[in-house]
């Protein structure tokens, strides 16, 4: 294979492999949460479907059964509802007391530079390196026998 | 290709050792970021246990410093910290409140009469959301909180004799408590 269809495969999978980064799972939640319209509750299950679960790491609000997680379904219906806030004054609310955890999309911050600048940074090495892996020309020197030998060995190619 | 070169895999090698070791220590992943440190207690309003006519809020903790202990009569860790909590309550001056957490009232009340009350009040959270307001997320759990409800000092887990000297010990000079116990 050719260096340069290794690269352009290798840049297609790069370019590819954020899409298939798992997404958050939605399993089933079965509260019961009495909603004034249809447009509130949608609102409801797109927010406990962004948070993530204190206690369970890997789940989201929606897709806990942990006591927590009920906690705060109940809370972000409370909010919702009773207090009427926004969907954003809901986020601030539970990052206030739950820190970025609860946050599947960490804000933009000194601390998270590393997070947010890593795989640029990793892109950029790798682009680097392909690049000079294509450009690089085989640099073979060869002396008055080689060059004989291999005259010989096409002719006998020839025949 | 020079030698130099051949140690290329060993320092890559070298690299993911370090990342990894920095990734995966052996912290517990459960334990969050104190996302409340360092700032003002969360407004609230809760009944007292055993006292369901008395209403506390955000200002009754004011004044003077106070430990906020989160705990519950179905917390096995909670029982183990229960002992230490009456040793602070006796040695020191500090102010204990508790916040009987998503617990049956019964019970709560059987506990601090065969255990003794280090708290100079309990809060009612049955149901867990005054919890929420707290950003508590399990028992026990405790904030140290100074005269004027800012939050000094969080822990996730039990108090127990190390944590207060290595931890809440040194605090104590510094928001000015009379403490007999080191």
């Amino acid at each position: 294979m050719s260096k340069l269809r290794l690269a352009v495969i290798l840049i297609i999978g790069l370019v590819l492999t954020p899409g298939l980064a798992p997404s958050t799972f939605a399993a089933g939640q079965v509260d019961v949460f009495d909603f004034p319209s249809e447009e509130m509750e949608s609102r409801y299950r797109a927010l406990i479907d962004e948070f993530r679960c204190p206690k369970c790491l890997n789940t989201n609000l929606s897709g806990s059964d942990a006591p927590i997680a009920r906690d705060l379904r109940t809370t972000v219906w409370r909010l919702l509802v009773e207090e009427e806030m926004t969907d954003q004054e809901v986020r601030d609310y539970l990052q206030e007391r739950y820190g970025d955890f609860v946050l599947y999309d960490p804000p933009f911050k000194p601390g998270t530079w590393v997070l947010w600048l890593a795989p640029v940074v990793f892109g950029l090495i790798g682009i680097w390196i392909l690049l000079r892996m294509v450009r690089a020309k085989p640099q073979v020197t060869l002396t008055a026998e080689d060059r004989a030998r291999v005259e010989s060995l096409l002719k006998a190619g020839d025949r | 290709m020079n030698r130099a070169s051949l140690f290329v895999p060993l320092g890559i090698f070298s690299l993911i050792v370090v990342l990894g070791y920095l990734g995966f220590r052996l912290e517990d992943p459960h334990r969050l970021p104190s996302a409340l440190l360092d700032k003002p207690f969360p407004e609230f309003t809760a009944t007292v246990l055993g006292e369901p006519e008395r209403v506390v809020s955000r200002s009754d903790l004011l004044g003077a410093p106070v430990l906020v202990n989160v705990w519950a009569t179905w917390c096995p860790t909670c029982k183990a910290e229960h002992e230490e909590l009456m040793r602070i309550d006796e040695l020191t001056g500090l102010r204990l409140v508790g916040v009987n957490y998503k617990d049956d009232r019964t019970k709560a009340l059987r506990w601090l009469r065969d255990f003794g009350n280090p708290y100079e009040f309990v809060l009612e959270d049955a149901d867990g959301l005054l919890g929420v307001e707290l950003g508590v997320y399990g028992a026990p759990e405790s904030f140290l909180l100074d005269a004027e409800g800012k939050i000094v000092y969080k822990r996730v887990g039990e108090i127990n004799p190390r944590v207060w000297r290595n931890e809440i010990a040194p605090l104590m000079e510094r928001l000015e408590v009379a403490s007999a116990y080191e």
